[in-house]
């Protein structure tokens, strides 16, 4: 294990950010944290996870794909993909980790989607173990470990040091090109601010919360719930929840009309909107309440079905705290529980 | 204030006032509180709340929830019997298919604000005297309740109720707030101090649309931003001035009808303050038009739809553009 003091953290910013371009999550003026571009002086946040997501970095909200040039009445194509630099994540959490895993299933799977492959092999993950759950964590429902997160390379932080272990091959190499700020240590204490941390764990509010209900083969009991109309009648049909979550990946993709030629685009998309999936014949979720139980049944019963079983959402809680009205996948699940 | 709100409401569902409460449900933790319909006194015993932390308005809930069969009970805050009022003068609800219990508001929390000044892992919280002492995981914290107090109740413009059938508790008065002390800072700055604070906090957005969604004045069947076919329908921003412009547009569009109550700003998961930009058009139009508060009452003539000759000329746009 490598370690290095928390004083010299700068040190290893400007180690990192000399060799390719790093983001680390840094305290905004009104108290959120964000991911930022690291230049000289700014600071790592002590929150415990950035407002928006780190999905971002791999999934942008909009991103050109494509662009047509008109002239007479040839079109031409234009490849506007561009190979990615490469660049570095920092202090990623638990569960952010585990939703790269979530978009990987969708983003490469056959057929690849180039623009997030791009990224994914040019980004390092550096995460970060958690110390100071939330009452809005829920990662462990998901079987997410928050003090052994995953990624390139994890880290924990101890309030002195920040000890590293690589926990693959990228992960190494990324290390090893920080050998002139980083040192050898044992990882002794790293057991115990575990430990600590597992207890707060148990403690927390959510800690019951349990996955034993859904699944793919759920699928008509959920659906046909009379409990959607309840549990939608106050929701805003805002995308909040949609985009602060790390794991959200619809998208629509529209052309755009610049006087001389197209710009074909992609955006996220929100399954919350009135226009979500409009196709030519129509909408096929007419209602909010339709578009509503679309989004928990996609994280708790369609994603499983396509996926060996993994849940579309990782306990993050950033839904539980943007909610306009404070409707969210924790209510629905419990809303939804079956009592053996 | 809740037990009485409770006893009443349940008073009011059995004598068939009413055949339904709107209302608010307590959530998993101290704060997340949701707007929700109550029919029967068993769902209200078990989940209706009113405290600290209840500040959704659910004014805009009664344009769908008026045009049901039956009459409903809603209890609202001053603030929100403004945004009722408004509602009723452009014909967007039901008047009397809604039984209005005025219930005082002393300010609510905000629990974004909370955990922004790094309190984690909260448990429960209470009010003692003039702080909230808020239990977590890590200890117990104790704040002034003030400081984490909703930016909208910080400034609050009145503890009237406008609009009533009932009263629960004393009502209150017209406040003179100080609601336009940030309006006259931001007027204070120079054009590109303003541009810069503006691009700061409007760039921020991730047109998410809850301001617009949650906003009491924002009632349109079809939103043009939600209608493909409007043209400007987009969930990508063109430029990176888009969102600028998406927030002052809206801000014009709800001109002269917005009454202040802050509800953009609460659920903004940016924290954009947006309710400036509205509480600038207020301001302006109290000092072009004469004084005027929307949704105040059901049937003065609005200042941007009514035309007298002491209006001000169009030139009052370059006058007050000159630096």
């Amino acid at each position: 294990m490598l370690r290095i003091s928390i004083d010299k953290l700068d040190e290893l910013f400007e180690s990192i950010s000399a060799k390719q371009t790093l983001y680390i999550p840094t305290d905004r003026e009104d108290g959120a944290a964000e991911y930022k571009k690291y230049e000289s002086g700014i600071k790592l946040s002590g929150k415990l996870n950035t407002l928006r997501s780190a999905k971002d970095f791999f999934f942008p909200q909009t991103e050109n794909l494509v662009d047509f040039k008109m002239e007479g009445k040839t079109i031409e194509v234009i490849d506007t993909r561009e190979e990615s630099e490469d660049f570095v994540v920092f202090g990623v959490r638990a569960c952010d980790a585990r939703s790269f895993t979530i978009l990987d299933k969708v983003f490469l799977a056959d057929p690849v989607d180039s623009y997030y492959k791009n990224r994914r092999d040019h980004g390092t993950i550096v995460t970060m173990a958690c110390t100071r759950p939330a009452e809005t964590c829920f990662c462990q429902t998901f079987d997410i470990d928050p003090t052994a997160p995953e990624g390139d390379v994890a880290c924990w932080n101890d309030g002195k040091y920040i000890y590293f272990a690589w926990r693959n091959e990228k992960g190494e190499a990324f290390l090893d090109c920080l050998s002139d700020v980083l040192e050898d240590a044992e990882p002794e204490g790293i057991a115990e601010l575990n430990a600590k941390t597992k207890d707060i764990m148990k403690r927390l509010p959510l800690a019951d919360l349990s996955t034993d209900s859904f699944g793919g083969d759920r699928l008509m009991e959920h659906f046909n719930s009379e409990k959607w109309g309840e549990l939608s009648e106050s929701c805003i049909g805002c995308g909040t929840c949609t985009f602060v979550c790390p794991t959200c990946q619809c998208y629509d993709i529209k052309d755009f009309d610049t006087g001389h030629g197209i710009k074909r685009f992609r955006c996220w998309d929100s399954c919350m909107y009135s226009d979500f999936t409009k196709m030519a014949h129509g909408n096929p979720r007419l209602t909010q309440l339709e578009r509503f139980r679309q989004r928990f049944m996609h994280k708790l019963v369609y994603f499983p079905a396509n996926n060996n079983g993994e849940f579309g959402c990782v306990g993050c809680g950033r839904c539980l705290s943007k909610c306009p009205i404070s409707m969210n996948i924790v209510k629905v699940m419990k809303a939804l529980e079956v009592k053996e | 204030m809740q037990e009485a709100m409770i006893a009443r409401a349940k008073e009011l569902l059995a004598d068939g006032t009413v055949n339904r409460v709107i209302g608010w449900k307590k959530g998993e933790f101290a704060y997340d509180i949701t707007p929700a319909i109550f029919e029967t006194p068993e769902e209200i015993n078990k989940d209706f709340v009113y405290d600290d932390f209840t500040a959704a308005n659910v004014s805009k809930y009664l344009v769908k929830e008026s045009r049901r069969e039956g009459k409903i009970l809603a209890f609202m805050k001053p603030c929100d019997t403004y945004s009722f009022n408004q509602l009723i003068k452009e014909h967007r609800v039901i008047r009397e298919n809604v039984y209005i219990i005025g219930i005082p508001s002393w300010g609510k929390l905000d629990a974004e604000k909370i955990k922004s000044m790094g309190v984690t892992g909260i448990l429960g919280a209470q009010r003692d005297g003039n702080d909230i002492k808020i239990s977590t995981l890590y200890g117990e914290e104790k704040l002034p309740f003030f400081d984490v107090m909703l930016e909208k109740c910080k400034s609050c413009k009145s503890k009237k109720h406008v609009i009533y059938d009932e009263l629960i508790g004393e009502d209150g008065e017209v406040i003179d707030s100080n609601r336009f002390d940030m309006v006259e800072q931001l007027e204070n700055m120079t054009a590109q101090e303003r541009y810069d604070f503006w691009r700061a906090q409007l760039s921020k957005c991730i047109r998410c649309n809850a301001c617009k969604n949650v906003c009491p004045a924002c009632t349109c069947e079809k939103c043009v931003f939600e209608n493909p076919a409007s043209g400007i329908e987009n969930k990508a921003a063109v430029d990176s001035f888009e969102e600028n412009m998406f927030h002052i547009i809206r801000a014009f569009h709800v001109a002269g009808r917005c009454t202040d109550c802050g509800e953009c700003s609460r659920v903004c998961p940016q924290n954009i303050p947006l309710h400036l930009l509205n509480r600038k058009f207020i301001k302006d139009i109290n000092l072009l038009y004469g004084e005027y508060q929307a949704g105040a009452d059901t049937t003065s003539r609005a200042p941007l739809t009514d035309y007298t000759q002491d209006d001000c000329e169009a030139s009052i746009v370059h006058e007050r553009g000159v630096e």
